[in-house]
């Protein structure tokens, strides 16, 4: 019934029905990973010493990501917390001027360290399916837990009880 | 002849529009503007809206009231 042309044809309208020319991969980082050095990155920013085996929370976020706007007084509140026990909490921003950056800042100002993901590298490294995305990383560099995208008192409470949990553990203290 | 047509149609076809592309997370900044937003406009919104419930006569519906007659 169906010659060979017609046959080609529908294959032809297959393959562009299922091939998009791009497809996101799901395999990021994921728990127990070792997370990438970020000095192999550029950076916009100052990068703290991350040789002295701190917990680490590395938070990617974006001016114009609303629910990380939310977050970032959250984060502030672990960072006055815990930032004498050990943790150091690092916002690398993914977005693509400076100055968006350094205007969202003005308006909340906040106390930990934020970097900006120049040419979108590390972002891309780490494969995030949601903004805001968060690593928390044990003292020996391990991705310990990833927080994807931020629910509030519900997020502010899992942070608190996995850092006491990572700072708790032996390790090389800070 | 027509089955040659057909199928340089369908590969033009393949070619040309299997080029969608995934945004990826990190890159909707652009998709998230102000700019990008339906409805930033609210006296286009209004006017938009009472064409539609007019033409489609479509009563009550999106939060309008109308019976098709577009005078309200």
């Amino acid at each position: 019934m169906f010659g060979k042309t017609h046959a080609l044809v529908l294959c032809l309208l297959a393959i562009n029905l299922t091939a998009p020319a791009t497809r996101t991969s799901a395999d990021g980082l994921k728990v127990n990973d070792p997370f990438p050095d970020l000095t192999q990155f550029k950076l916009e920013g100052k990068l703290p010493d991350l040789t002295k085996g701190h917990v680490l929370l590395v938070d990617f976020w974006a001016t114009w990501c609303s629910p990380c706007k939310a977050s970032f007084p959250a984060l502030d509140r672990l960072h006055s917390q815990y930032s004498e026990r050990g943790l150091l909490i690092v916002a690398i921003s993914v977005d693509e001027k400076q100055q968006d950056v350094e205007r969202f800042l003005r308006k909340i100002p906040i106390h930990f360290t934020v970097i900006r993901d120049v040419e979108q590298e590390l972002v891309a490294t780490a494969k995030v399916t949601t903004m805001p995305t968060s690593f928390l990383i044990d003292r020996e560099g391990r991705v310990r837990f990833i927080h994807n995208g931020y629910r509030g008192g519900e997020s502010d409470r899992q942070y608190a009880r996995e850092i006491e949990q990572l700072l708790a553990a032996p390790g090389k203290s800070p | 002849m027509k089955r040659k047509s057909l199928l340089y149609l369908a590969l033009a076809g393949t070619l040309l529009t299997s080029g969608c592309a995934n945004v990826k997370p990190w890159q909707r900044g652009a998709l998230s503007d102000y700019i990008m937003r339906p409805d930033r406009d609210p006296l286009g919104s209004a006017l938009a809206e009472h064409m539609w419930f007019s033409r489609e006569a479509a009563f009550g519906g999106r939060a309008v009231g109308g019976g098709g007659c577009g005078c309200n």
